[in-house]
Order: structure tokens, then C-alpha cells, then sequence
């Protein structure tokens, strides 16, 4: 089960479990959800087809979209790559060796996804004005990043069973060689599925490239937008992403296969690997990963918190800031775990083409940028919810929308773990399906939910572009304030800003570490 | 043994966010400062605005206790606002759009979504300041100019005109913006001196020439550290990088292109009323409002670092603006800038 706790799976079926169809409530609410989710994509799909297969091809042909594209496909393949290696050892030194401050790492490795990747891009250009272009993008991405492959995989590794890697040893095989044949397959799921979100976000992302001067696709659509003010242009520009994402989600799903052994619970801790004369190596690499990831941008923000002179602590509206910030990162990370629960049980309990596919479907959001996001959502609010446009209610739709593949991702690896013969034996002794559901599985789930809640909160309270667009006039967020001050170049009054984000979102990653994405 | 712990620990965490968002159904309603007592009692208009947000912020303080009238202000990226307007069309709850330049002004009244403006307030400020038809009216002035490392080149090396920069000498020595709402005035001022194949083949020799930045605040200090030796920009981001860096800081300066040159360029930041808002009164008098003596002597001391527009209110602390040229209005759209910018590769 372990093995395959990430992203989805292949339909197999459980263990022997005799499958009952699924409740068609329960169809019924992942189609409306699925439904829901996707509309900002059947939106840029319709409005990219207002748009003449002449104006279309002339896009495509603009003399910059070559080198564009290529920036894109060279960075989603050299950042997901170099999460993969940084990620998976990363956890195998944490979870399977005898390096010194375990525990500490385990903290400090996940922590630098409590800093916003705008933020960390900003630190290092202001530190080292040369990280710019493919090295600097490719750098600071992956510092960013990798913990999205690190967490799964160090959950699973944490939960897998150390008797294959017994038996290797009995065999003869050494250290690298069980690492290979036997960890790493144990492990593919959960690198894969990391690399996914990790691919998807450097489809979408803008802001962070532009300030390390590294220009991908997502440059061309942006110019549509805010130069061409030509949302049908840019909405026929963002499919090519939407294509890409499509790329990537089918790339994952092949790779995946029916991979790994099914690794079951452990009985016994493993025995951890000895690191002998490696270990001082092993911590210095460690050290060197955290420094660079978590220092830099720390440091950085105290740098101008102490030095810019423009800082005049705005007390008050870091205050305000925060709180709006938290409350709405709350709210959008319960209506996304709420929402992430029956589209996992659909497509882990009651497998099926269709439920796979709605899964999969609610992760090509994550490929769109947040303005056309935003922009999609405002535009289908004014004409057809108009009470709620510029409402709290709608920014909280638009975090939902785009952060709902994270809380998923979550669920159902929580789900992944508990075991079907509960619910059968629930069922078996008259439990309705509503009542095992209430009474057996969301109480074993209430971690994996915790879980969901912090990657979605955490996600959403520095979310910039769609909250600019989405929010009640006059809401500011902490993202919303560090973005007024930077682009007035006052790096001493944004810093605060920046500070409380990080320190706000280092309570949800300690809760991701002490729940895991995984724990079991 | 310890599994129970992060059970708990994620229940109350779960149930903790529940509670905290119910809470915060509550306090949806926008954080508006009330100074005065009276504010609100004359009415509330909504402002998206695109301009520097202390400024308008001390703006609109300085509107509401003289006029009561509450507004509420969105503050974000222009393009971004102009795009929200185009969604939202004649159902925008917008009253008054405050842009930094005329290209989007411009769509808007291109889509009919701009009301006239009074003539007694078009008549405050100059009439080239403001939009030929009068929908929308000339708030405050910035003029492009060319930042250059004091370091990295001497005053009599500089540039005369901004075509120079498309010269070969100036390969790796010149930087330029152009995913920024300031540059796109530039290539349209270029294209009404010189032409548009003039034009396209300045674009393709600057984009041999330049380094570019996708900011203009990444562009000055990069400029400022010597990382490149000039760049093209709005003489106001020299301003906030020293109001930040402190004058020990500064290692560039300002060089403005003769008025006659189509690098001597003054571009408006401008006020329109949005003619489907339900405050129409309201809209004119706010509007007015920012071209009268209180709001451009606001304008004038602000650390936004823009000209006033108002006869009679200079900024001590810049060059006068007559020195500069003359502000050149008719930007248009600036679609066909847009277009030889991407044809030459430029975006």
C-alpha cells in the first residue's frame, strides 16, 4: 500500500476486496466536483476558441515562443529531475541511516516550504546578483521545491517494510546495490507523484522567473495579458500549457505502471544503515541543503528588515495582514480537504475509468497560470454569481480551485492506508456506507486530513496573483503587502511581510512533518 | 505507541481551521480606515487603481475628510485592473479607474466603458495632458530616462538620442524592460518620429544590443550595482531606489534624452470615471479632486516621485518638467508597439 501512497494509482484491486459499486451520491458529487474544479480550464478552452485560426497560428509563430518553449521543457525537466535526487536522498539519509540529528533534519528539510518562491527568488538575486537565467531558475527552483518529492517519499519510507531490504542483505548485496533494487522501487510512486506537482507549478509559475530574469512560456501568455490586455490571445497561448500539463499527467501515469512492492506495514523498525566514515560527509551535505534552502532567503529577509530605509514597521497592517491572511487560508484548506474526500474514496474504494479520470483531471488547474485563474473565475462570478463577486467566499473558491490538488494528494495517501477490511467489517456487521464512513474511516483519516489542511493553508496564505484579482476590494494579505512594497523597491517594508510569512507558514509544515503526508 | 498523538494533534488542527474560518465569515467586509466620523456619510465610490498605493492612499484620506465620501480602493497591477474591468464590463463595481499609463486607458474607452470627464476639471490641468475625446484627464507626469552607472560610463559618453542605443558600441552595455507597461509609450513615441520599419529595425539592433530585465526594479538595481552599464526606465524608479538604498547607496544617475528626441518622452498617469458606475457624481467629483491644488501638492511631496500636472505646483525636489519636453499624449493602445516588440523578439 505504501508504495503507491502518492498520486493515484492504476485501478488494481484491493486485496481481495469483493468491490461494491460505488453509492451514486457519491458519483454524483466527484462528477459536480470535478466539474467545479475544471471550469477555469473550460473557460480558457472556450474562450481560446473565439479566437481565428489565423490570429492562433501567428501566436504560435512569434519569433520569442521557440525559445520560450524550450526554457520550459529544459527547466520542468532539470528542476523535477534534481528534486528527484536532492528529495529521495534526502529521505533515505533521514530515514534509513544513522546520521546524526534525525529528528532535526526531518524538520529542517520540509521547512523551506514555508517560504514562498517569490520570496526566495527575490533573497538570492539580492544576494547573489549572478543567480539569473536557466542556473539561478534552476537553482533556486529546486531549493523550493524539493520537499514536494522529499515528504512522500520519506513517509513511505518511513512506513515500508525493512524485510526485503533484510533479505537483500542476507543475500550479499551491499548498500548500493539494496538501495537500488530494492529502496528505490519501493519508492517510485512517491517520487513520480512529487515530481508531478513539482512539474505542473514550473509550468505555471511567472512572478518568480521574472525576478531571476529567466523567461518561460508563461512570459508570452503573461505579455498577452497585461501588454495586449488580450485574455482570448492568452487564453489560446495558456492551452499550449494546459497540453503540457496534459504531457506531464500522462508521463506520470505510464512511468508509474504497477510499480513497487506492495510495501507492508512495518513490524519491526529497520536497523539503519551505518554511514561509518560517510557521516561527517553525509551532515555536511545536509548542512549545505539547508543552508542554501533555508538561510538565504532567512537571512535575506533579515537583512532588510535591518538595513532598507524604508522600514517603518507598519505594525498595525502586518497585524491585519496576517490575521486576513490566516483566516483565509483556513477556510480554503477545510473546503478543499472536505472536497478531496470523496473524490479519493471514489477512485481508491470504487476504482473505475471514470473515477480515475476525474481524479486526474482536478490536477490540470495546477498547470494554468494564477492570472488566468483568477481572471477566469471573476469573469464567470459577475455574470452568473454576482452576490458573491469580490466576496471572501470567492477568493476562498479560487485557493479551493487551485490548491485542491495538494489537499488530494494528501487524502489519499492517508486513504491508501487504511485498510478496506475495516469498512467490510463494518459493513458486514450493518453499518451503513454513510456510517462507516463517519464512524471507521475518517477517524483513521484525521491525519491525512490534517495533513491536507496544512498544504493547502500553507499554499494559500502566500498565493499572490489570484488573490490580487479575486479579493474584496480593501482585503490586504501579507502577499499582497510584500508585493506593494517590492515593486516600489522598498525591500525594507516588505521584509516584515515577508517574515510573518514564513514564521505563519512554518506551523503547518511542522504539523506536515509530525503528521508526515503520511505517518501512519 | 505514540499514534494516538498526531491523531489528536490533526483533529484539533482540523477542527481549529473550521472554527477559525466560521469566524471569519464574519469580518468579510473590506478594512476601510474611517479618520472622520462623517466619512461615509456622503456616499461611497470604489477606485481601481494601478498607481503607487501610499500616494493614492494619502490621496484618498485627504478626499474623504474634505468630502466625507467614503472609497474604497483596490490597489493592484494596472494591466491586471484594466483586465478585470474588460471581464467586468458594464457590471463592474467600479467608479473611477486610476491608471500609470495611457495604453490602458485607452482599451477601456476603445470598449466605450469610460464616461466623459467634467470640462472644468480637463480644464485644471494642460490639454495635451489629458485624452483628446476628455475621457479620461492627466493626473501626474513621469518622464523615461536613462539610468546609468556612474562607475561604468562618463557623462559625455552618453547617448543623445534613445536610437543610439541600437548602435553597435553599445552591445552588452544597455538594458531594457519591456514586459513593462513603461516601455511600450517608448516604442509608440518611436514609431509617430521615426516609422514602423524604422522602428522594427531599432528593436532588432536593441535586442542584439540589451540585456533584458522582466522589471524595472530588477533593471535599476541592476544598473546601480554595475551589473550593466545603463538601462531605459521612468525617472521615478531612480527616486524610490535612493528613498530605499539611502544615498551612500547610489551608484547611477539620471540622463534625460533631449525633448526633440523620441527618447525625451513624458508620459501621463491618468483618471478616468467608469460610465457604467452607479456614483457618477461621486466618480466626477474624485476626479476632480486629484487634478485640484490639495491633491497635486499631495502628488508633490509624495515618495512616488511623480510630476504634478496642475500650473503652478512644481516638485522642488525634481527638474522641471518644461525642461524635459512637453507631455506627448496620443499613445494610443499601443498594440502596434506591442506587435514589433514581439516581431522582434523583444517579448
Amino acid at each position: 500500500m505504501a508504495a503507491r501512497s502518492l498520486a493515484g494509482r492504476r485501478p488494481v484491486r484491493a486485496r481481495g476486496v469483493a468491490h461494491r459499486p460505488a453509492p451514486a451520491a457519491l458519483t454524483i458529487s466527484v462528477v459536480a466536483i470535478t466539474a467545479i474544479l475544471l471550469l477555469p480550464v473550460a473557460a480558457v478552452v472556450l474562450q481560446a476558441l473565439t479566437v481565428s485560426p489565423r490570429r492562433a497560428a501567428h501566436l504560435l509563430a512569434l519569433p520569442l515562443v521557440p525559445t520560450l518553449l524550450t526554457n520550459t521543457v529544459t527547466l520542468t525537466l532539470g528542476v523535477t529531475v534534481a528534486c528527484a535526487v536532492v528529495g529521495v536522498a534526502a529521505a533515505w539519509l533521514v530515514e534509513r541511516t544513522d546520521i546524526p540529528a534525525r529528528r532535526l533534519l526531518a524538520v529542517l528539510l520540509v521547512l523551506p516550504l514555508a517560504i514562498p518562491e517569490f520570496v526566495a527568488g527575490s533573497s538570492w538575486v539580492s544576494l547573489l546578483p549572478s543567480v539569473q537565467g536557466f542556473g539561478g531558475a534552476w537553482l533556486v527552483m529546486t531549493l523550493s521545491l524539493y520537499p514536494w518529492v522529499y515528504l512522500p517519499v520519506a513517509a513511505t519510507l518511513r512506513r515500508s517494510d525493512p524485510a526485503l531490504d533484510d533479505v537483500a542483505r542476507s543475500l550479499g548485496a551491499g548498500p548500493v546495490r539494496r538501495f537500488l533494487r530494492v529502496t528505490l522501487p519501493s519508492v517510485r510512486t512517491a517520487v513520480l507523484g512529487g515530481m508531478l506537482v513539482v512539474g505542473l507549478y514550473l509550468l505555471a509559475e511567472y512572478g518568480t522567473f521574472a525576478v531571476l530574469r529567466f523567461r518561460t512560456f508563461a512570459t508570452a501568455i503573461f505579455t498577452q495579458y497585461s501588454l495586449g490586455f488580450d485574455a482570448a490571445s492568452a487564453s489560446v497561448l495558456t492551452l499550449v500549457l494546459c497540453l503540457m500539463g496534459v504531457m506531464l499527467l500522462a508521463g506520470e501515469y505510464a512511468l508509474r505502471g504497477r510499480s513497487g512492492h506492495p510495501g507492508t506495514r512495518a513490524a519491526l523498525p529497520a536497523a539503519p544503515v551505518r554511514l561509518g566514515r560517510a557521516a561527517p560527509l553525509a551532515v555536511l551535505a545536509m548542512a549545505v541543503l539547508v543552508v542554501l534552502a533555508l538561510g538565504v532567503p532567512v537571512g535575506s529577509i533579515a537583512y532588510w528588515m535591518i538595513r532598507g530605509s524604508s522600514t517603518t514597521l507598519p505594525s498595525g497592517s502586518v497585524f491585519a495582514a496576517t490575521a486576513e491572511s490566516l483566516l483565509l487560508g483556513a477556510g480554503a484548506a477545510v473546503v478543499a480537504t472536505l472536497l478531496a474526500l470523496p473524490v479519493a474514496l471514489l477512485s481508491l474504494r470504487h476504482p473505475s475509468r471514470l473515477a480515475h479520470t476525474l481524479e486526474r483531471g482536478a490536477y490540470l488547474v495546477r498547470a494554468l497560470p494564477g492570472v488566468a485563474v483568477g481572471l477566469t473565475i471573476a469573469a464567470f462570478a459577475i455574470h452568473h454569481l454576482r452576490p458573491l463577486y469580490q466576496g471572501t467566499a470567492l477568493l476562498e473558491a479560487g485557493y479551493v480551485v487551485l490548491f485542491f490538488p495538494l489537499a488530494l494528494i494528501a487524502v489519499r495517501a492517508a486513504l491508501a492506508r487504511v485498510p478496506p477490511e475495516l469498512e467490510d467489517a463494518a459493513r458486514s456487521l450493518g453499518e451503513t456506507w454513510l456510517g462507516t464512513l463517519r464512524r471507521v474511516t475518517v477517524p483513521l483519516l484525521l491525519p491525512g486530513l490534517g495533513a491536507a489542511a496544512a498544504l493547502v493553508s500553507l499554499s494559500a496564505t502566500t498565493e499572490l496573483t489570484a488573490t490580487l484579482l479575486l479579493r474584496p476590494t480593501g482585503v490586504e494579505t501579507l502577499a499582497t503587502r510584500f508585493w506593494l512594497y517590492t515593486s516600489n523597491l522598498a525591500y525594507g517594508a516588505a521584509a516584515p511581510y515577508a517574515a510573518v510569512m514564513v514564521v505563519t507558514s512554518a506551523v503547518p509544515v511542522f504539523l506536515l512533518t509530525r503528521l508526515g503526508l503520511a505517518r501512519s | 505507541m505514540t499514534s494516538r498523538r498526531p491523531t489528536q494533534a490533526a483533529g484539533a488542527g482540523l477542527a481549529g481551521a473550521v472554527v477559525v474560518a466560521l469566524a471569519g465569515c464574519g469580518s468579510a467586509t473590506p478594512a476601510v480606515t474611517t479618520a472622520a466620523r462623517q466619512v461615509g456619510s456622503a456616499g461611497t465610490i470604489t477606485v481601481y487603481s494601478g498607481q503607487h498605493q501610499q500616494t493614492v492612499g494619502a490621496l484618498v484620506q485627504d478626499f474623504q475628510n474634505r468630502t466625507g465620501i467614503e472609497v474604497h480602493v483596490r490597489s493592484g497591477d494596472e494591466a491586471d485592473l484594466a483586465n478585470q474591468l474588460l471581464q467586468e464590463g458594464t457590471s463592474s463595481p467600479a467608479d473611477v479607474f486610476f491608471a500609470e499609463n495611457p495604453p490602458s486607458l485607452s482599451i477601456l474607452d476603445e470598449k466605450h466603458l469610460l464616461a466623459t470627464v467634467r470640462p472644468a476639471t480637463l480644464a485644471l490641468v494642460p490639454r495635451q495632458a489629458s485624452s483628446a475625446a476628455g475621457h479620461w484627464v492627466g493626473v501626474s507626469a513621469r518622464a523615461a530616462a536613462l539610468v546609468y552607472n556612474t562607475q561604468a560610463v562618463a557623462e559625455k559618453d552618453l547617448p543623445t538620442s534613445v536610437l543610439d542605443l541600437g548602435r553597435p558600441e553599445m552591445k552588452g552595455r544597455v538594458a531594457v524592460a519591456p514586459s513593462e507597461t513603461d516601455f511600450q509609450p517608448v516604442v509608440t513615441r518611436v514609431v509617430g518620429a521615426r516609422g514602423s520599419e524604422a522602428t522594427a529595425a531599432w528593436l532588432t539592433a536593441l535586442k542584439d544590443n540589451a540585456k533584458v530585465y522582466d522589471s524595472n526594479e530588477s533593471l535599476i538595481r541592476a544598473v546601480n550595482r554595475g551589473e550593466i552599464a545603463m538601462g531605459l526606465v521612468d525617472h521615478y524608479y531612480w527616486y524610490r531606489m535612493r528613498d530605499e538604498v539611502g544615498n551612500g547607496g547610489v551608484h547611477s544617475a539620471l540622463h534625460y534624452f533631449p525633448p526633440a528626441d523620441a527618447g525625451g518622452l513624458v508620459d501621463i498617469s491618468g483618471a478616468a470615471v467608469v460610465a457604467s458606475g452607479q456614483h457618477q457624481d461621486l466618480a466626477q467629483r474624485f476626479v476632480a479632486y486629484l487634478v485640484s491644488e490639495p491633491a497635486q501638492r499631495i502628488i508633490a511631496t509624495s515618495e512616488s516621485w511623480e510630476y504634478p500636472l496642475l500650473p503652478g505646483v512644481p516638485d522642488p525636489r525634481l527638474p522641471p518638467l518644461a525642461q524635459l519636453t512637453s507631455p506627448v499624449v496620443d499613445l494610443g493602445t499601443g498594440r502596434e508597439a506591442l506587435d514589433l516588440l514581439q516581431q522582434a523578439g523583444l517579448l
